[in-house]
């Protein structure tokens, strides 16, 4: 309730503020929406959308999956966490931009390029979380398993994915606010559809009802994400805490 | 023989970073459906035992001789149970092939009805303690290896789980070795006793005495532990 009241501020304060201002500059909620059905009944607004959501997804599943393996391993043992710790420290002070410019140069304008470069700026934090994860395991449990010769399958699901899932939510949830934003830039800089590719394009048109009509429905998609799929994941791996209370 | 255990020596490294010597010349043997307990001062290398025998220590010299493919059970003293899961998938994800009624018979006999689908938090610890022995009978163990099954239990229901596992033992038949400080625990559990002397731990004494334990009664109980004493004294 409060959280709706305070949207709605927030809707109000925009039309307040584009009441006072160049509509050029600030145009008010009343022309984006008109935009905005425009772009959706053209099929403009899906295909663009859909377009972003793909690579977000497609970025994000690569560097979890990847991130936590490594983070797994990092965590386990001494060796790799010794031999892979520089390369994870030059990773996570790579600004983006740097990693997304060379990756279109050394891979050409290309889907795989973009992709890439996105996954590639979230690996690090996704190794960073899924090594403290790794690292906290409990070794009683472990000597359980151990003793009772649990098969390895067992032993993940059963034992290590309970003890890492609240890492991994953590990791899920910055993970997607810091991809979804890199793509745009990937998409800004590279690629000839998405969200990004039209932010580009409503700059160069200095057009900013044709930007937030884009801006606007994907912040709201990856608001949604976050609600209706990320928060009931993470309660859910957390429930066994409060049940038990 | 179910059981041989010979470690010629067993060496740790210290709080102050030099290696000591925890067990030396040990040798002990269990033969099918025995029960033995290893008695010892607190601090002798009892659980250093117990946890080269479960196969978790293999930094030792000697050897430890188990049937092929011999399934071990073990109760640890901290119950180690899955938090995340309930009580039953517990013993369920330990012993896939038991049947969810073998698990529900299992944890009735145990005192445990009721509480199959409750979590380990939900538990006090002498029923987490309980549930994480019906997770090592459920896997039909050839040995069941049991640490200080009784501690930190107060004394009512100390004595309730020590004739729950005196029976236990007694019916299933499993080959069961426990470690304990407790001299009288030890005699109202096991057929077989072994007495280890301070560090570096060896078997001082080894005292038989395979009476049927349901036969027992308190004073033959005593009659035992002062025997015992008095030997473990010579």
């Amino acid at each position: 309730m409060i959280r709706l009241a305070s949207f709605a501020a927030m809707i109000l304060l925009w039309q307040a503020a584009a009441l006072f201002s160049d509509p050029r500059h600030l145009p008010g909620p009343g022309p984006v929406a008109l935009i905005m059905l425009e772009e959706a009944r053209s099929g403009e607004l899906f295909v663009n959308l859909a377009a972003t959501l793909a690579r977000v997804a497609a970025s994000f599943a690569l560097a979890m999956s990847l991130g936590s393996a490594l983070g797994y391993l990092m965590g386990r043992n001494r060796l790799a966490d010794k031999v892979l710790d520089p390369w994870l420290v030059v990773l996570l002070n790579l600004p983006a931009l740097v990693v997304i410019v060379l990756a279109y140069i050394w891979a050409g304008l290309t889907e795989a390029a973009a992709i890439g470069a996105v996954a590639l700026n979230k690996l690090p934090g996704a190794v960073v979380v899924a090594r403290e994860g790794a690292r906290s395991l409990d070794p009683a449990l472990d000597e359980m398993a151990t003793v009772f010769r649990l098969p390895l399958e067992a032993r993940l699901r059963h034992i290590v994915l309970p003890q890492l899932a609240p890492y991994l939510a953590a990791a899920t949830r910055s993970g997607l606010s810091l991809v979804w934003k890199i793509v745009l830039i990937v998409e800004l800089l590279g690629r000839s559809n998405g969200v990004g590719f039209k932010i580009n394009l409503a700059f160069q048109l200095f057009d900013v009802r044709l930007l937030l009509a884009y801006a606007l429905p994907f912040v709201a998609i990856m608001l949604a994400v976050e609600t209706f799929v990320v928060r009931p994941f993470e309660r859910r791996v957390s429930r066994w805490r409060s049940d038990a209370a | 023989m179910l059981l041989d255990v010979a470690i010629a020596s067993k060496d740790y490294i210290s709080a102050d970073a030099r290696p000591r010597r925890a067990l030396e010349d040990l040798r002990l043997t269990l033969g099918r459906g025995e029960a033995g307990a290893v008695v010892g001062p607190s601090g002798c290398g009892k659980t250093t035992l117990l946890r080269i025998v479960a196969g978790l220590d293999q930094d030792f010299a000697g050897s430890v001789t188990l049937p092929d493919h011999g399934r071990l059970g073990m109760v640890f003293q901290e119950p180690r149970l899955l938090p995340w899961r309930s009580v039953a998938d517990n013993i369920q994800i330990a012993a896939p092939r038991a049947s969810r009624a073998e698990i529900e018979a299992l944890l009735e006999s145990l005192g445990l009805a009721g509480h199959a689908e409750h979590f380990p938090r939900q538990l006090s610890l002498g029923l987490a303690r309980r549930a994480a022995l019906a997770r090592a009978l459920a896997i039909k163990p050839d040995l069941l290896l049991l640490d200080e099954p009784l501690v930190s239990l107060d004394a009512a229901l100390a004595l309730e789980l020590r004739d729950l596992l005196a029976r236990l033992i007694d019916e299933s038949h499993v080959t069961t070795l426990i470690v304990t400080h407790d001299l009288p625990e030890a005699i109202a559990l096991a057929d077989k006793i072994f007495i280890l002397s301070p560090r570096p731990a060896r078997v001082a004494a080894v005292l038989d005495i395979a009476t049927p334990r349901r036969l027992m009664t308190a004073e033959a109980l005593t009659l035992k532990a002062r025997t015992a004493i008095a030997a473990l004294r010579e």
